[in-house]
């Protein structure tokens, strides 16, 4: 094999490597081995200050008859409703913002500050709003929409919508800017022709526009479905996981039982099962968008 | 509709879309000016009438705010340092070079977009730990130091140098590294820009990581040193809110102030 490469070439090989070596090394320590040694890990017992002890399957076989796993589990699935809602939004949004209008700019960037607000900050004025006798209960009492004030994050049944609507008040902008891009990469020709031809503006947007940005539709609906299997913050800031698990989610669980009880191997296994979830979930989204099951034309 | 009815209905339509996206922030900003009156209640004070810096004051002074600053700022400075450096390296090469096992690099990258991070929480714990890390800024640091998406950014930018740039600096006889350095860094400076932007703001924003490597208050970013402060002053919101406002200004008009680099990077890096 080596022989087919010239002295030079070889040099070049080995710069290539120099160049890639330490990024290689990290990601391989920080980011490859963990998805190893993570499903290892989750064969055995570990607390940290005794050595590991194998347990074999022992762990998945206590997290089928876990409680509180199914209890975060259907959580993280709840959770899920919010990738079809803030891809819509966000969708229209980008339309919006896509038009040569005075000043778009500020607009863009209006939408895009609580993307770069830390969760902490957006969590807990949130909390702040959510109050019994905070703004949004004034706002919404005022109206007449509400008859007398909720209290949005201490209701259980509540609680986890709350939790999702600041998700999507945060999210909004991130993934505007996603399908602004897919828009702007759209040829003016596409739409031009079928406005040629007669179509309606909805019909532009609903046979020409939105097949054309499959491929955003499929970046932004993974993206978000990956963030929202692993939502934490804006839990651990506003909940707590509460009132009454109500909130609590597969990546809190995990937080909980790996940081808390420092039962990591135990941990290990409920990421294992949250990452199989994650890659199915994944795998969906690329059989929807990339081979076209979403037929427009 | 005719036309300045349309476009004024569109301006109201996105008036009220803006209002959506910043009235938390701008009623965290009322609340921490105010340094009287209950912040509850109805109706609602939303006006921050009278006004005054107290609360910003009181906070700097009795809380560890100036602290949490400080290591924030050292925080970011090494985090965007080492992922400019790591990610340029990285991606030079991938950009400009054939060499066997490129392709599956490329491959390898391109999967850690699609894998759940999540595992690595408790894995890079315990690999902290037996590298005696935690509680140290270098365990905060090391996981992330390189990103990925830095690496296909800068990546993309490296292929629009011109070979001929390339090629003079080669006939003189620079060394790759030199010609790394000193011809390709300059030319994508705008890529770095973009990249030290993003990864400045993740870095301050950043909250879990550090939570869990971190055990010792002193040594707190400012995420984790503010929710651990709404905690010890739950009574004082105001003070919390001029916290919370403090640690997001600087984030918001770093972001006014470079708003075209960042959005242009997003979707470059995003997107191709």
């Amino acid at each position: 094999m080596e022989a087919r490469y010239t002295r030079r070439q070889r040099r070049t090989v080995a710069t290539a490597y120099l160049f890639l070596g330490p990024a290689l090394i990290l990601l391989g320590v920080f980011t490859f081995y963990p998805v190893v040694f993570g499903t290892v890990l989750s064969l055995f017992d570990y607390d940290v200050i005794s050595p590991p002890r194998f347990v074999g399957l022992a762990h998945f076989r206590a997290l089928w008859a876990d409680r509180y796993l199914w209890i975060a589990f259907g959580n993280s699935m709840k959770f899920l409703l919010v990738v079809p809602v803030l891809q819509v939004l966000s969708i229209g949004l980008a339309v919006a913002v896509n038009a040569p209008l005075r000043g778009i700019r500020w607009f863009r960037a209006a939408y895009y500050v609580p993307v770069i607000t830390s969760m902490v900050v957006a969590g807990l004025v949130w909390r702040w709003l959510y109050e019994q006798d905070g703004l949004l209960n004034y706002l919404l009492t005022r109206v007449g929409v509400l008859t007398r004030p909720i209290s949005w994050l201490g209701q259980p049944d509540l609680a986890l919508y709350a939790v999702m609507f600041v998700t999507l008040w945060k999210g909004l902008g991130y993934y505007m800017v996603i399908y602004l891009a897919g828009l702007q990469g759209i040829p003016p020709e596409c739409e031009e022709a079928a406005v040629t031809d007669g179509a309606t503006r909805w019909q532009v947007f609903r046979h020409v526009t939105l097949p054309l940005l499959r491929p955003s539709i499929l970046l932004a609906s993974t993206i978000s479905a990956i963030a929202a299997l692993k939502v934490f913050e804006e839990v651990y800031v506003m909940t707590g996981g509460g009132p009454m698990f109500s909130t609590y989610t597969m990546f809190y669980y995990i937080f909980d039982k790996g940081f808390q009880q420092l039962e990591l191997g135990y941990a290990a296994a409920v990421a294992v099962v949250l990452a199989a979830a994650t890659l199915l979930l994944s795998a969906i989204n690329f059989r929807i968008f990339r081979q076209g099951g979403w037929t427009y034309y | 509709m005719p036309r300045p009815i349309a476009l004024a209905a569109r301006y109201a339509g996105l008036s009220l879309l803006a209002v959506f996206t910043t009235f938390p922030l701008l009623w965290l900003l009322s609340t921490a000016l105010r340094t009287g009156g209950p912040v509850f209640g109805f109706p609602p004070n939303l006006l921050p009438w009278p006004a005054s810096l107290g609360n910003f004051l009181t906070v700097w002074k009795t809380m560890p705010l100036p602290r949490y600053f400080l290591n924030t700022l050292v925080l970011a400075g090494l985090g965007v340092g080492l992922n400019l450096i790591l990610c340029a390296m990285a991606a030079y090469p991938l950009a400009r070079m054939e060499f066997p096992g490129k392709k599956l690099i490329a491959g390898l990258l391109l999967s850690t977009l699609l894998l759940p991070g999540h595992i690595g929480l408790i894995v890079n714990f315990v690999t902290l730990l037996r590298l005696r890390l935690v509680d140290t800024y270098a365990g905060v640091l090391l996981p992330g130091a390189v990103s990925v998406f830095g690496i296909f950014l800068l990546r993309q930018a490296f292929l629009t140098v011109p070979q001929d740039l390339e090629d003079a600096a080669r006939i003189d006889g620079a060394a790759e590294w030199t010609i790394w350095w000193r011809i390709m860094l300059p030319v994508i400076t705008p890529a770095l820009g973009a990249l030290a932007l993003f990864e400045f703001v993740a870095v301050w924003n950043s909250f879990l990581w550090p939570l869990i490597v971190l055990k010792t208050p002193d040594k707190y970013p400012l995420a984790v040193g503010l929710l651990y402060l709404s905690g010890l002053f739950a009574h004082n919101t105001r003070a919390v809110a001029a916290g919370a406002v403090m640690m997001t200004l600087p984030i918001i008009a770093v972001f006014l102030f470079t708003q075209r680099y960042f959005m242009r990077g997003l979707t470059t890096g995003a997107i191709r």
